[in-house]
């Protein structure tokens, strides 16, 4: 099919293709059904923590895809389960960590839910301390250099996060040493209650890269185009070997914090509801509508077979074998004693 | 056979290393153009290059966290916190990520990480240049913590260290630097993490110790026995953890009275759980009292010199409980 030559087209420039444009589309779809699907199984009492993604979709899959999965390493927080789809977690994997059973990539049921990590995908296991997995991604980074690989590796975290000590220490040090990484932080103007004028005394948290020695960019976060776009831009720099980049993508998170929160006691109903006005994968349908890769009746039945697909994954997960509860010694120490 | 001083040792055992495998790379406060303010990378970056030898921005926790990124891609870091008591902002990456990276990914990930960092008092360092930190680590199951206090240990145990898939605090007395000499075999051999070593044989009463009171230990061990025939077993622990209960337990058992001896507060120290170990496992073989010799309890050591001695483990008070439970 081949898309309308409008006026519209953003796509194409940007070098990607109407594969893409659907990929990512579903991608997103996905992250929002699992989303749906985790606070329903929260409410039924199956699940015991949730973290949403809505809102987040358009940012984190953009800026995930120009990433070459394989080869660059993806070094997440709790809230990029759409990230973690672009770079081959499963919706099945996801369920697997939301009911903590052996099979969980992540973590084997040890980690809350959305705690991401695989080594098999070059997703770096992550905790739940703020801002700790930045100083990673600059050590892969500076690793990757003294290698002598052409590979690029990307952090994703929240506007609080860049209030954190290890925040600072580790642009810092990929500023000196002009590492091949690309910090992203989704801003969603809230640090669970706190908002960023409580969080900081500027406006932009990219504003903050001039400080460290390089280029910092703030996009609509909702937007996928902006969003990947950047993204691009500074996995070629990275790539090419010109340092870092810090992209500050201004989106909003539509649910609470966690399924623990109640975000009614900080910010306005009022509020939300104008940025569901926004909701990216809205957008992001209406321009492939309107470059004739998607209508109306196509958006209904992929979200019915996407649907059909989680929830298919939600019972193999739930189906599927608790750990041992001996298993909880296991792997404190390497078990085969050796240095690989 | 090379007589060394424990910093030498630290030294040479380390350039070795990076000779020998390019994946070692060290990084740190002031250890490239200095060569440490100890001198342990002296030298380093003339030899191996401003990349494998890396003088970090100041900030400890990003020394911890970067080099766990870099032990997740391949490299073999050794991390130099100048003083230990530096160490404390740097907890979150050793405590919450280091130590709990393979239990948390159920074995996907490890942290070949190895942290380097001078300890300890006895040298007009105050507050804020004497600190003992091994028991804030040594309570956490997922980082290894040593703590070799002889040239010989301090060469097989680094060496170790530097071959084990997960993370180790390498802790170095830093009185014993330039202090303590001994002969190091000039071939290759480790000393395994997790074994202690019964540095003076004996019958009437095992001491337990580690660090520079071992040297103390030793000392009063050879006066008691010259003066009055005493013959005390010196087990020097040198892992804290994972720590050689069977080599404690088996000196303990034989010479049916137990003292230890360790240099950090006293309460909830290292010696803490030692002391514990022994009335939980070898109660009924004892003939005396469990005694405990630790600094005390006062927030850390101070810096004019009678206070300094006020906090010390020093060789006559050692010496004379070591006297006074042989009695028992």
């Amino acid at each position: 099919m081949a898309t309308k030559a409008t006026q519209a087209d953003r796509h194409s420039e940007l070098g990607l293709s109407e594969d893409d444009l659907m990929a990512m589309y579903r991608t997103m779809v996905e992250a929002r059904l699992c989303d749906e699907a985790q606070f329903r199984l929260n409410r039924q009492g199956k699940a015991p923590f949730v973290v949403p993604v809505s809102g987040h979709e358009a940012c984190q899959v953009a800026t995930a895809w120009p990433m070459e999965k394989g080869r660059d390493i993806f070094v997440p927080y709790y809230r990029d389960l759409a990230v973690c789809l672009a770079a081959g977690m499963t919706p099945k994997d996801v369920f697997l960590g939301v009911f903590g059973k052996a099979d969980d990539p992540s973590s084997g049921g040890r980690q809350m839910p959305a705690h991401w990590g695989s080594r098999r995908l070059g997703i770096i296991t992550g905790s739940s301390p703020i801002a700790t997995q930045i100083p990673h991604a600059s050590g892969i980074a500076y690793a990757m250099k003294v290698r002598g690989e052409e590979s690029v590796v990307a952090s994703w975290f929240g506007d609080g996060a860049t209030s954190e000590g290890d925040w600072h220490e580790a642009l810092n040090f990929a500023g000196i040493h002009k590492l091949p990484v690309v910090f992203i932080c989704e801003n969603n103007l809230y640090a669970i209650s706190v908002p960023l004028s409580k969080q900081m005394g500027v406006t932009n948290v990219s504003v903050r890269a001039e400080g460290y020695g390089f280029e910092g960019v703030t996009v609509d976060g909702n937007d996928v185009f902006a969003s990947y776009e950047a993204m691009k831009d500074a996995v070629e720099r990275a790539r090419a070997g010109d340092g870092p980049t810090l992209i500050e993508c201004m989106t909003y998170r539509i649910h609470p914090h966690t399924s623990d929160d109640d975000d009614r006691t900080y910010r306005s109903r009022e509020e939300v509801e104008e940025w569901k006005k926004k909701d990216p994968i809205a957008g992001f349908g209406a321009y492939l509508t309107e470059v004739g890769l998607l209508s109306e009746d196509k958006i209904e039945s992929l979200r019915t077979e996407i649907k059909d697909e989680v929830d298919k994954a939600v019972q193999e997960a739930w189906d599927a074998a608790d750990p041992e509860p001996e298993s909880a010694a296991r792997h404190v120490w390497a078990e085969d004693g050796e240095l690989s | 056979m090379t007589e060394k001083n424990i910093v030498q040792t630290v030294h040479d055992t380390l350039w070795d290393e990076m000779k020998a495998d390019e994946r070692v790379l060290v990084l740190g406060e002031d250890v490239g153009a200095r060569g440490g303010v100890f001198r342990a990378t002296a030298d380093f970056m003339q030899e191996f290059g401003e990349q494998r030898v890396l003088d970090t921005p100041l900030a400890e926790s990003g020394i911890v966290g970067v080099a766990i990124g870099m032990a997740l891609h391949g490299l073999l870091p050794v991390a130099e916190i100048q003083f230990a008591d530096f160490i404390h902002p740097a907890f979150d990456q050793i405590v919450s990520e280091a130590a709990r990276i393979r239990y948390r990914s159920n074995g996907d990930f490890g942290v070949p990480l190895v942290i380097r960092a001078p300890y300890g008092g006895g040298v007009h360092g105050a507050l804020y240049h004497s600190q003992c930190i091994e028991t804030f680590y040594g309570h956490v199951p997922g980082i290894k913590v040593v703590v070799p206090s002889t040239p010989h240990d301090v060469k097989g145990m680094l060496r170790a260290a530097l071959r084990d898939p997960d993370p180790v605090l390498f802790l170095e007395h830093k009185k014993t630097y330039r202090l303590i000499k001994g002969e190091v075999p000039d071939e290759d051999y480790e000393v395994p993490i997790g074994k202690a070593d019964v540095k003076r044989e004996g019958t009437d009463l095992s001491c337990i110790t580690y660090g520079l009171m071992l040297h103390l230990c030793l000392e009063a061990a050879a006066k008691l026995e010259e003066e009055d025939g005493v013959k005390v077993e010196v087990v020097d622990v040198r892992t804290i953890n994972p720590l050689d209960k069977e080599t404690i337990l088996e000196s303990v058992r034989k010479t049916g009275k137990a003292m230890v001896v360790y240099e950090d507060n006293r309460t909830y120290g290292a010696g803490a759980e030692i002391v514990a170990t022994i009335a939980e496992e070898a109660m009924f073989d004892l003939d005396g009292p469990l005694v405990r010799i630790a600094g005390p309890d006062i927030p850390a050591m101070p810096f004019a010199g009678p206070l300094e001695h006020y906090y010390m483990p020093d060789v006559e008070g050692i010496h004379a409980a070591m006297k006074e439970l042989a009695e028992f």
